[in-house]
């Protein structure tokens, strides 16, 4: 973590940069800064800050990245997935963005990075203190689908009038006999204030919780900032009658054979045939590394993936 | 809910449910209402009535602690902090005075119900905001209010838009009556209906206030909702009251000019 490290700590190869170090302006990484600092003391609650352009359009990640720019240092380690994976697009855009603006090494291996930038994602593999879990937020109200007046929501936040956010259960529970929520599920963070989570899916939430790691997170179009510091309580909404439950699949990751991993669901070909693999690419690696084997374990795609690899 | 419990209840506790004292309310140099006084005590029915802008809204509104007034006090009798002056209560204690023991019932049941989500949910809602968190037996308090409101139980999962005015309407009913509160507003509540639905959903309205003898602001500018539902009435013209007493007083015996042009203008078939 490298809150404290600003400009003055950069190396001499920057001095001769074109861009200021890690993009954003001095001021700007202050102003974001002392908003994280905010976040960090008033856990899930959304503060307000000056979101700036960034190179990439809104919804492309600008508050997970000016989060990142605010906090990363010369010496930090930088991993950003996309929907868990190290290698699509947008992961390897803002990866080599920070290694360019940065000077920062860059890793796949979540044991080994110090900030962790994603969406959709939380890494299987627990989180340890030292590390910063960054995550984008299109969407910080969760409150919003039901509630459009910000000067309403912000009220209820206030005053903590918090059951509204039960109508979206109830709902879900009406038409699809249980609480379907996918992803985003909202989360009460010390019991005092509501959070959408960004969209991970549900079967991450319980990793927000207690969590050694710090989790910030930023929404760049909605200018808001919030964070769950390490060893917060985080409860999932639920009913009596219908307690909160992560997904469960029957099937096992394809290639690695994990159990117990997010998967997601890949169409093979016009025939009907799919495989389950896990969402979380660098874990996979490591467990197919370590020998573990899943029952479409040397298939094509796991050949291109390891030929990608090296 | 339980209406048999709540009228033995209610004897005991007669005492004034509501005081307004001197309400006036300016839009700047407009005036809204002026100098407003009246009593209100548990499961009684006051009728407000009077032409388009006599004040009606204007009055509710203050009254229902979402417009503050330029002066003059309202005291409500709350099941939390006993009798009080509802804008001298805290912010975060008057709204959930207003969640707990009041109801709003729209003229536009658009304004009044989420047309995002289902009419079960909208019913089920004022229990969530009260902090049930059982949906079993939210579900089921919504299929009770849903046949009380006389309302096919099986299409409560269909969204408001799918339901007639008149059905939205009864919806919005239910909303405000689930949590069993001690005072409903209603802002011409059969406003937008046919004569017959207007007929029925009054006469359902009717056996509710009288089942639980909820006392009740009704604004209208119909005088025949005000003979069949209100006890009392308020005449307002020009943002004061001119006439008040008992409903089949006023409507009967007529003392104020306007009162009489007012009830000589309805309309006979």
């Amino acid at each position: 973590m490298s809150v404290q490290t600003g400009s003055n700590n950069a190396p001499e190869s920057a001095l001769g940069r074109y861009y200021n170090y890690a993009y954003l302006d001095e001021q700007t990484k202050r102003m974001i800064r002392r908003a994280i600092l905010k976040a960090l003391a008033i856990p899930g609650y959304q503060v307000p800050f000056g979101s700036r352009e960034m190179p990439v359009p809104y919804g492309w990640g600008t508050g997970g990245i000016q989060l990142t720019a605010a906090i990363i240092g010369p010496d930090d380690v930088y991993k950003c997935i996309d929907q868990g994976a190290d290698d699509t697009t947008n992961a390897v855009s803002i990866r080599q963005f920070f290694a360019k603006v940065a000077d920062v090494e860059t890793t796949e291996d979540t044991g080994a990075a110090t900030i962790i930038q994603s969406r959709h994602r939380v890494p299987e593999k627990p989180l340890k203190a030292g590390q910063v879990m960054v995550l984008q937020v299109p969407q910080p109200e969760p409150l919003r689908y039901l509630e459009p007046r910000e000067t309403e929501t912000r009220a209820m936040h206030a005053y903590e009038e918090y059951g509204l956010q039960y109508v979206s259960l109830y709902e879900s529970v009406s038409r699809f006999g249980r609480i379907a929520s996918g992803a985003n599920h909202p989360v009460m963070v010390e019991e005092r204030y509501l959070m959408a989570p960004s969209p991970i899916p549900k079967f991450d939430n319980p990793k927000l919780g207690y969590s050694e790691a710090i989790y910030l997170l930023g929404a760049g179009r909605e200018k808001r900032i919030y964070a769950v510091p390490p060893y917060t309580r985080v409860r999932s909404l639920d009913f009596e009658d219908h307690p909160f439950e992560v997904q469960t699949w029957e099937e096992s990751c394809a290639l690695c054979g994990a159990k117990d991993a997010y998967l997601d669901e890949v169409v093979l070909d016009d025939q009907g045939a799919k495989m389950f693999v896990c969402s979380d690419s660098h874990h996979c690696a490591e467990r197919r590394a370590a020998g573990h084997a899943g029952p479409m374990a040397g298939h094509q795609l796991d050949q291109t993936e390891k030929e990608a690899a090296q | 809910m339980n209406a048999a419990a709540k009228m033995t209840a209610a004897p005991a506790e007669r005492g004034t449910l509501l005081r307004v004292d001197g309400l006036t309310k300016w839009y700047g140099h407009v005036l809204g209402c002026r100098d407003v006084s009246f009593e209100m005590r548990p499961g009684e029915v006051l009728g407000i009535v009077g032409e388009s802008g006599s004040g009606k809204t204007t009055l509710l509104n203050c009254i229902s602690g979402r417009l503050a007034p330029s002066s003059g006090s309202i005291a409500f009798d709350t099941s939390r902090f006993g009798m009080a002056d509802i804008y001298a209560l805290s912010e975060p204690d008057r709204r959930r005075m207003q969640r707990e023991d009041w109801g709003f019932v729209h003229q536009n049941p658009r304004d009044g119900l989420r047309m995002r989500v289902s009419g079960g949910a909208n019913v089920a809602e004022p229990m969530m905001n009260l902090g049930s968190r059982h949906y079993g037996r939210m579900r089921q308090a919504t299929i009770d209010w849903l046949e009380r409101v006389e309302l096919d139980t099986r299409r409560i999962d269909d969204r408001p838009a799918n339901f007639s005015g008149g059905m939205q309407q009864r919806i919005q009913v239910a909303r405000n009556l689930i949590h069993e509160p001690r005072l409903v507003f209603m802002d011409e509540p059969t406003g937008g209906l046919d004569v017959s639905v207007q007929a029925r959903l009054l006469d359902l309205l009717r056996e509710l206030v009288r089942d639980l003898s909820l006392a009740v602001i009704i604004v209208t500018h119909d005088m025949a909702v005000a003979r069949l539902m209100a006890d009392r009435l308020m005449v307002m013209k020009g943002g004061q009251v001119v006439e008040t007493g008992l409903t089949d007083q006023v409507l009967d015996d007529p003392q104020h000019p306007y009162t009489q042009i007012l009830v000589s203008s309805v309309l006979q078939i």
